[in-house]
């Protein structure tokens, strides 16, 4: 491993590999928020592993010099909660996209939330599936009707990424926009500060199957910052159920016992609080 | 009527010529097309009375169908690779109930490593698992297959798998002649279900069975497979006499009676060998070839039938039993098994290579077989200076790493495919 400099620059989190993603991909401004807030949380790569499942999203291990591990569609979760369990001292990354997490790998993401293991999940949300080249996923709104699948539409109410996983137990829920790499690189890294599960869910245009996310960037705003974030789960509930699902910003944060003992001996509320002053 | 079109649309046309009433899938390359297309003859109208299910995984997919074929549905899915291993539990519950649930498979090879492209390791990986299981040739033969297939499937009540293979023809486009609705309605009636989720009379599925029934109903599951190796045959004359082609049955031969050397292999691969071993004849040589096209059942009489005059075989797969070989290879000699004739077995396709099989690479086999020389088993166009110099860096170190990525990075391949 070559030695982490004393001033780490994003692009040491690169690897040589170049992205096969569409131009305009938002999962490029995803790869530059993780690579920066490694950068300002000066962690050496070998200490961070990045765990994914199938889809474009999921491609994202190949693009870093961190410990990558490319698995099988939508089980990123339970491969990064037995990485998690053989080696604590890593930092662990999940990343993929709103199919893989919840859609195949829907299962696992609520009993991530629950089992609340010391790790990061960073979802790539493009209400699509990207890779398959576009069809619906559960994050789909009910009246897109552009993908031969769902003939008629979804007939479903859309997925709520982050309710599902307040109400599952995530003890860190919070939304970004990959157009604003800068702001996802602090929730990042609030993210891994966390002692507990962390859940990110971005949104990440999918340019070629969903062109009309382009139109996302004038879309999305900030939550009301005076009652966000928040510990109280009821308060954080009415926000996520209010809201259209593009406003972003940390909704929840809540002290609990991590999975590990070893770990929840060293996190103190304290901890917690610091959280929200950085 | 005459078609040209791509290998997908044209098994969607056949499906839909079936009347299905439920249809469930989730994405995979290469099966997307198929069921995209059928999403939208469902949309346009051109399917009447059926519903589409775009669920959240194969899982679902196939127990959706599960659930629609116990409540007298005609239900249909497809599915690819890393699909058809998923849905694994359910491919046993299909079978195990006795639902006629049928399933395109097109052919992709199973990870890791991720590989897009064609081998059999999907339908491979449920060759036990009591569906039966029909491998064909060519689009034609895809769309006359699914046909005979719902009516294999719902004559026996067992889930049939129409394996095809991935890219090779699911993504090619050639011409196929689309049967009318008429045609099909003749041959294929209504679904009559065996058993039937009915409020008229309540019926519970899915008993448990202890020791004292099982082996009884594990031995009937068998037995259906060797009654449809009576009905496959019947099925595909009396296609041949209704739709003037020969389509389905259990084997195919190319001018395999009578030779010293027959090639048996399955699915599409036979399109290009037809050719080299018809140079192969003109030169003299007296070489044959069968394609075995109900892999389960497996037609054991039938081949024996076909290959007791034969010197040799040499069978060739696009699949591999690791630890063990061939999986055709395995099963053929199994039917031979009191015959003096040589089962070579290649292996080879495995991932897609080469892309597409050539004819020069395909003659070097047989040549190789022709002389007795083959290896056991015999890998195809296999490179093993790449292979021994894994090995050597293995024999290097304890932490040497792994197999795939070295291997990449040993052949100079950077990025890998784009869809998965
Ligand atoms: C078991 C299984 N089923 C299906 C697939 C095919 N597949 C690959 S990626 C994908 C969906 C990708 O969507 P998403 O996770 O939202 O990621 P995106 O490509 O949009 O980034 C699917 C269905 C697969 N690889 N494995
Ligand atoms: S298909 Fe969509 S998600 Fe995939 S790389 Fe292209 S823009 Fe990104």
């Amino acid at each position: 491993m070559n030695p982490i400099p004393e001033q780490p620059r994003p692009k040491d989190y690169k690897s040589d590999v170049k992205p096969v993603w569409c131009p305009g991909c938002g999962d490029f401004g995803v790869l530059n928020a993780i690579t920066k807030a490694l950068a300002s949380l000066r962690l050496p790569p070998e200490q961070v592993a990045l765990i994914s499942g199938i889809g474009c999203s999921s491609r994202v291990p190949a693009y870093t010099s961190l410990y990558g591990f490319h698995g099988i569609h939508g089980r990123a979760l339970a491969v990064g909660a037995g990485l998690k369990a053989a080696r604590p001292d890593l930092n662990v990354l999940v990343a993929g996209g709103d199919g893989d997490g919840f859609s195949i790998g829907g299962n696992h993401f609520l009993h991530a939330c629950r089992r609340n293991m010391n790790m990061t999940y960073i979802v790539m949300d493009n209400e699509v599936y990207g890779m398959t080249k576009g069809q619906a996923s559960p994050t789909t709104a009910p009246d897109w009707t552009q993908s031969k699948l769902t003939p008629s539409g979804t007939l479903s109410r859309a997925f709520q990424p982050a309710a599902i996983a307040l109400a599952a137990g995530a003890t860190f829920i919070a939304r970004a926009f990959s157009g604003k790499p800068n702001t996802l690189a602090q929730l990042i890294v609030l993210a891994m500060q966390h002692p507990g599960f962390a859940f990110i869910q971005v949104l990440s245009p999918c340019p070629t199957f969903r062109p009309e996310q382009k139109e996302w960037k004038n879309i999305v705003r900030p939550f009301p910052a005076d009652e966000l974030p928040t510990s109280d789960p009821a308060l954080a509930a009415l926000h996520c159920q209010r809201d259209d699902g593009m406003s972003t910003g940390v909704i929840y944060v809540e002290a609990r016992p991590v999975w590990s003992r070893s770990e929840m001996e060293k996190t103190t509320i304290e901890d917690i609080e610091q959280e929200f002053r950085s | 009527m005459l078609k040209q079109i791509e290998g997908s649309h044209a098994v969607a046309e056949a499906v839909a010529l079936c009347r299905p009433e439920v249809i469930s899938a989730y994405p995979i390359t290469p099966q997307t097309h198929i069921v995209e297309d059928l999403g939208s003859m469902v949309k346009s109208g051109e399917i009447a009375n059926c519903e589409f299910l775009l669920v959240e995984s194969e899982f679902g997919a196939l127990s959706a169908c599960i659930g629609s074929s116990a409540a007298g549905a005609r239900s249909y899915t497809a599915t690819s690779s890393q699909g058809m291993l998923f849905m694994m539990e359910a491919v046993y519950n299909a079978s195990g109930m006795g639902l006629p649930i049928v399933m395109t498979v097109g052919n992709r090879a199973i990870g890791a490593p991720i590989n897009i492209w064609n081998d059999w390791g999907d339908s491979m990986s449920a060759r036990d698992a009591g569906w039966i299981q029909l491998f064909v040739e060519s689009n034609q033969q895809a769309v006359d297959v699914h046909i005979q297939a719902f009516r294999l499937a719902e004559q026996l009540s067992l889930p049939v798998m129409v394996c095809m293979d991935g890219f090779v023809l699911t993504h090619s486009y050639s011409q196929v002649d689309i049967p009318d609705q008429k045609q099909v309605d003749a041959f294929l009636p209504t679904f009559e279900p065996r058993q039937l989720l009915d409020p008229a009379s309540p019926v519970s599925m899915g008993a448990m069975v202890g020791p004292d029934a099982f082996t009884e109903v594990r031995y009937l599951a068998h037995h259906k497979q060797m009654e449809a190796l009576e009905l496959i045959p019947e099925q595909a004359a009396e296609f041949e006499t209704l739709f003037g082609r020969d389509s389905g049955g259990l084997v195919k031969s190319f001018d395999c009676e009578g030779a010293e050397t027959v090639v048996v292999t399955m699915g599409s691969v036979i399109g290009t060998m037809k050719h080299v071993l018809a140079e192969m004849r003109d030169e003299g040589i007296s070489i044959g070839a069968l394609t075995v096209r109900s892999f389960r059942p497996f037609p054991k009489e039938t081949l024996r039938d076909l290959l007791k005059d034969a010197k040799r075989v040499i069978v060739f797969e696009k699949c591999l039993a690791v630890g063990m070989g061939g999986i055709l290879a395995m099963n053929l000699r199994m039917a031979l098994k009191d015959f003096p004739i040589r089962v070579h077995s290649a292996i080879g396709g495995l991932g897609g290579r080469p892309r597409p099989i050539t004819r020069a690479n395909l003659r070097r086999m047989f040549e190789k077989g022709i002389r007795d020389e083959m290896e056991e088993p015999h890998f195809h166009d296999i490179h093993m200076d790449i292979v021994e110099r894994e090995l050597e860096r293995e024999q290097a170190q304890r932490r040497s790493g792994s197999i795939a990525e070295n291997i990449l990075q040993d052949v100079g391949v950077v990025a890998a495919a784009k869809t998965i």
